[in-house]
């Protein structure tokens, strides 16, 4: 079992080093001449005004915070989706409730608005 | 034909017991044939991944020839089949440009990791009978896991670029990333429900026992391919990229091989999404006369033509539809369908 996880960790650094030998034989076979003109940020042809790295809308940060939510509740309901079917009614009621109130939440997080474009 | 069938894990076998006899007589631990395994199953993946990318890429250029009524590139070779190599060559030659302005080490970084996630998941998923590099017994989360990290590159690309188009379309790319992984999971939950395992090639078993699952869970088929598309920023989620408005979104500012990867990489990302949906859905490598292993690669190919086929028809959908589409009609849709697969399989 463990093994099987080495060898993961084993395809990672393969992964690495494929791209690695790829942009080395690029760049053998490539011309390389970089010059002042060449290397201003292209953005869409014009020169960039200004930096990129500002700050950033925070709708993206309000369906990060959701998803966060709705990943927890993956979690909890990927072992019991292996084996509800032997754990009688209970089981099924009880993530019936659980699912419930995540669903109430959705609906709590559609009327604040959180799920609108802002 | 059960030779053909069994080739691959024939020649598997066959290297491993050269590794063992080769161990023993160099007098080392035999479980460095587990390492050197390892190394043969990513000689494997790194050609699968590279043909299927040079044979899509040129298969999507032919389909969308036909679709819009041209013939497609028809210069390189028997009726243009040979443009793609063409092409790979002339990236390989290019220059890599990396702007002044740009944090070289991650812009570099970036490239390097672009290939790790889909190389990842391939080695899970079964090409045949006893054909996974890696069985895992949990392999539905195993996937689910990796195929979510393929976001990461694309956002450190964005970042990394100082390119303001690169920054909005790396926002976009996380932001469509974690909305469709929430459909896409509770889709597979409830063909797990069904299935009762997390093992891939257990979950094929199950639908040669019993029916393929894209019967049994119909809706959880439509959501797991449109998540997979907006997964694979593909059209009609592909945002991240669109041309018309962001340039080229998060690759502007890349060239030369380090495009090439990024390339490489979205391509066998739908790979791996088209073949998680035909090992799950539609009974993998399971079907008769025909080799195992060629099955799976079939359904895959038919399922990657159906997302060439809706990039070409569809337009690109407005940044706030793609959220409010999600979880607004996605996740109370799945929700409701694992409530009635729940209660159905209590009540059978």
């Amino acid at each position: 079992m463990l093994v099987q996880y080495a060898a993961v960790g084993l395809l990672f650094i393969g992964a690495v080093f494929f791209a690695c030998a790829a942009l080395i034989v690029s760049r053998l076979l490539q011309p390389h001449n970089p010059y002042k003109q060449k290397n201003i940020t292209y953005e869409c042809g014009m020169l960039p005004l200004g930096d990129a790295w500002v700050r950033f809308k925070p709708s993206y940060f309000v369906t990060g915070l959701i998803f966060l939510l709705f990943d927890v509740e993956t979690m909890f309901l990927l072992p019991w989706a292996l084996c509800f079917t032997e754990m009688g009614l209970a089981a099924l009621l009880e993530m019936f409730v659980f699912i419930g109130i995540l669903a109430a939440g959705l609906v709590y997080a559609w009327k604040e608005g959180a799920l609108q474009w802002h | 034909m059960e030779f053909i069938n069994n080739i691959f894990v024939n020649i598997a076998g066959l290297v491993r017991w050269v590794f063992n006899w080769l161990l023993g007589w160099l007098g080392l631990p035999l479980g460095l044939t587990d390492v050197l395994m390892t190394a043969v199953y990513w000689v494997a993946i790194v050609v699968v991944c590279v043909l299927c990318a040079l044979f899509y890429v040129i298969w999507e250029r032919k389909l969308a020839g036909y679709i819009q009524r041209r013939p497609g590139p028809n210069r390189l070779g028997p009726n243009g089949w040979l443009q793609t190599i063409g092409d790979a060559i002339k990236l390989v030659m290019k220059e890599d440009i990396v702007p002044d302005k740009a944090d070289k080490p991650v812009h570099l970084l970036a490239a390097l990791l672009a290939f790790v996630p889909p190389m990842l998941a391939l080695a899970a998923i079964p090409f045949g009978e006893g054909m996974a590099a890696l069985d895992l017994k949990l392999g539905v989360v195993y996937v689910l896991a990796v195929t979510t990290l393929a976001s990461l590159p694309v956002l450190l690309a964005g970042y990394a670029s100082n390119n303001k188009y690169s920054l909005i379309g790396g926002m976009r790319v996380v932001n469509q990333a974690i909305s469709y992984e929430v459909p896409q999971a509770f889709a597979l939950l409830s063909v797990i429900m069904v299935a009762g395992t997390f093992n891939l090639t257990e979950i094929v078993h199950f639908q040669q026992q019993h029916l393929w699952l894209v019967f049994v869970q119909p809706l959880a088929f439509v959501v797991y391919i449109i998540s997979a598309v907006a997964e694979c920023n593909r059209a009609p989620f592909d945002l991240p990229e669109g041309e018309s408005e962001l340039t080229a979104g998060v690759f502007t500012e890349y060239s030369g091989m380090r495009y090439a990867l990024f390339y490489l990489a979205e391509y066998c990302n739908m790979f791996v999404a088209a073949g998680l949906a035909t090992t799950l859905f539609l009974g993998g490598f399971s079907g008769p006369f025909l080799p195992g292993w060629l099955w799976f690669i079939l359904k895959t190919f038919v399922i990657m033509s159906v997302f060439i086929w809706v990039r070409w028809t569809l337009p690109r959908i407005r940044a706030d539809y793609v959220l409010s589409f999600c979880w607004k009609i996605l996740v109370p849709l799945t929700l409701l369908n694992m409530l009635v697969t729940g209660v159905v399989l209590y009540l059978i």
